[in-house]
């Protein structure tokens, strides 16, 4: 069988099985819809955490990145691990216990404010529309490369299958097949970056062979050998950074307390029976995601290194097949700039080799010689990881509408019947806006990547921190704390990326932040604005500071009220 | 009415919260607070120390030392870090159970 027939099987068998599973877990109330009924075991959710968490830009993307960032690409690293360190020890326990459906919810009860629910579903609503944009675009892109359909038709396929199963099976649905999709995802990263260090190192296991010897007989570790060609070549040394102390500091700090405040990994904690669950769940997720997590590092090096050794110096006659392949898309090209027929790759001038760095996860089992079927599987890991976080992103934002914008807010006299109808046309309304970012993406969307996290950091994370551990924390604060978060990174990131992108640069910068960490200085104004301003206003009323004390208490999760 | 309704619940809510608090006494959920406090105190030490710490301030400095084929700080900020972040976690669910029975604000009985 060819590797494109092989590929359609594949991709078709994960569709067929993610459907199968949404037709078998339909969503029969609003509780089902929004937290899949409320006992969702621990490593359950663990694992659709996982898969909700790792989207296409972890799957595709993330290895390239750190490949050719050397050792700064530990910002990403650390930053989107690190946060579930926070999520499983500040947050989620808590919102467990508070046991309603949203993010804003909680923000809307522990703030008695219907104001503080529509700044929260503001904020939702940006944060989750920025990043389903590029998973739909995921999508059309690994359709487009491995099943050569074009990324409109690839996108609308992965629209029909998101719609089957977000819109039927709400939370229900989607909890069940994000599992199917973690098994699939994990099990397309891992088979390649395992061969992959065999080739290199003869060591089976990626995050050892890393620091193993390459086996060429140079004597040489992997990092010192990366270290030297690279060097050579005239680029930084892989395990040197390039950004300054305070720069990778703030990025880290900004991803941490961003991913700790993603409204869509939040709302995946509501779903566990108890708030003992929910601590022990948020420890399976990460351990879930850190055997990827651990993983891209070294295949980062892996291919940087191999890329190299097959690349560099060699004629384009002799050029290997996965080069020619890949060319045709556009995601390597070379230029024969000194007319000698030789490919010379290196920093600066001279440089006649183009790398796109998707291509590194993408093409590596091509690069490591692996069968068909291995191809085949990177592309249905990359459409699940895709299909997964896109789901998950749509709950939230249609939850938000039908149950705090609707019934919270604008229509409380909705029945539960109606609620859920809302639910499903919201859902479905959201798909078919994030197609179309998906089809048309808006030239901005690699920009504002930075603006999920940094707005997550400097508006929401805040809120949920200080109502829980600050009683005192009243209205009038937390709402000055937002907003002030809020429109601080907003502006900063709008100023640098789009009004004045000439003077993004460090010299320009706010003690030498750049606009991707200066979410962790909205962070600290947010703080530092919402604890002055509620001391100087009335204390919370008595019902609400009751309300903090409830949810301090694990005992009794099982009675919070379900609506 | 709907919105009758909902305050109805919020009643019960707090019929709950009193039922629930009745029984655990005053100081037994203080000193919950306080050792939970002081635990999470801890645990976010190490988890600053090994990312902020290891990984980024101190990483130039332990680059000198060799682990496993890795220059120290490196290997803290691509590998290290992450697999300690995952035990903190699991020894914060622990700990917090062990916690949780010592002053009977456990949620074990509740859910049956």
């Amino acid at each position: 069988m060819t590797t494109q027939i092989l590929t359609y099987l594949f991709v078709g068998a994960s569709f067929v099985l993610y459907i199968g599973i949404a037709i078998w877990s339909r969503a029969n109330s609003t509780k089902d819809f929004y937290v899949a009924g409320g006992g969702v075991h621990p490593v359950v959710n663990g694992m659709a955490t996982a898969a909700d968490w790792m989207s296409a830009a972890s799957f595709i993307s993330m290895a390239g990145i750190i490949s050719f960032m050397g050792r700064d690409g530990a910002v990403y690293l650390m930053g989107w691990t690190g946060g579930y360190v926070l999520l499983a020890l500040l947050l989620a326990p808590y919102l467990r216990k508070f046991g309603r459906f949203t993010v804003p919810d909680f923000i809307g009860e522990r703030y008695y404010s219907k104001a503080a629910r529509i700044v929260a579903v503001v904020c939702l609503i940006f944060i989750s529309f920025t990043y389903v944009a590029g998973q739909m675009r995921g999508v059309g892109i690994v359709f487009s490369r491995f099943l050569e359909v074009d990324v409109t038709t690839g996108v609308i396929i992965g629209m029909a299958v998101v719609f089957m199963y977000a819109v039927l099976g709400g939370m229900k649905g989607i909890t069940y097949t994000q599992v199917a999709q973690y098994c699939v995802l994990i099990f397309a990263y891992m088979v390649p970056a395992v061969f992959i260090s065999i080739m290199i190192t003869d060591n089976p296991v990626p995050q050892l062979g890393f620091g193993s010897e390459v086996n060429d007989g140079s004597g040489l570790s992997v990092l010192e050998k990366l270290d030297t060609v690279l060097l050579d070549l005239g680029f930084n040394a892989y395990t040197q950074g390039s950004k300054s102390t305070i720069d990778l500091f703030a990025i880290t700090a900004a991803l941490m307390f961003g991913t700790a405040g993603l409204p869509h990994v939040l709302v995946r904690f509501f779903t566990v029976p108890k708030v003992s669950d929910a601590r022990l769940s948020a420890g399976y997720a990460l351990a879930f995601i850190a055997i990827l997590y651990t993983t891209a590092p070294a295949v980062a090096a892996f291919a940087r290194l191999n890329l190299v050794d097959t690349v560099h110096n060699t004629s384009y006659e002799q050029a290997p097949e996965w080069f020619n392949n890949w060319e045709q898309t556009g995601l390597v090209g070379w230029q024969d700039k000194n007319a000698d027929g030789i490919m010379q790759y290196s920093a600066g001038e001279q440089n006649e080799v183009e790398i796109d760095r998707d291509i590194m996860v993408l093409a590596n089992p091509e690069i490591a010689n692996l069968p068909g079927w291995v191809i085949a599987l990177v592309a249905a890991g990359g459409v699940a990881a895709a299909l997964s976080t896109a789901a998950g992103l749509l709950l939230v934002i249609s939850s938000a509408i039908s149950h705090d914008v609707l019934k919270q807010t604008l229509m409380p006299k909705i029945t539960e019947k109606q609620e859920l109808l809302y639910a499903r046309i919201a859902a479905a309304v959201a798909v078919c806006i994030a197609g179309l970012f998906g089809i048309y993406p808006p030239a901005f969307v690699a920009q504002v990547v930075a603006f999920a996290f940094g707005l997550a950091a400097a508006s929401l994370f805040p809120a949920l921190l200080l109502g829980i551990f600050y009683k005192r924390m009243n209205k009038e604060g937390a709402i000055t704390g937002m907003l002030v978060g809020l429109i601080f990174t907003f502006s900063y990131i709008v100023y640098f990326k789009f009004v004045a992108p000439e003077l993004n640069s460090a010299q320009n910068w706010l003690l030498g932040i750049s606009p991707e960490g200066i979410g962790f200085i909205g962070m600290l104004l947010n703080i530092a604005s919402a604890c002055t301003v509620s001391h100087i206003t009335p204390p919370p009323p008595k019902e609400v500071q009751g309300l903090v004390d409830n949810i301090r208490v694990p005992a009794g999760a099982g009675l919070a009220p379900t609506h | 009415m709907a919105h009758q309704q909902h305050t109805d619940k919020g009643q019960d809510r707090s019929l709950d919260v009193q039922k629930e608090q009745a029984s655990i006494s005053q100081e037994n959920l203080k000193g919950y607070w306080q050792a939970n406090l002081s635990l999470l105190a801890q645990l976010l030490c190490v988890w600053f120390a090994v990312s902020f710490g290891c990984g980024i301030l101190l990483a130039d400095w332990l680059d000198q030392f060799s682990f496993f084929g890795f220059r120290l700080g490196f290997w803290f900020a691509q590998q290290g870090a992450i697999y300690i972040f995952v035990v903190l976690i699991f020894v914060y669910s622990w700990r917090m159970k062990i916690l949780e029975r010592k002053f009977g604000v456990d949620d074990d009985e509740v859910t049956k």
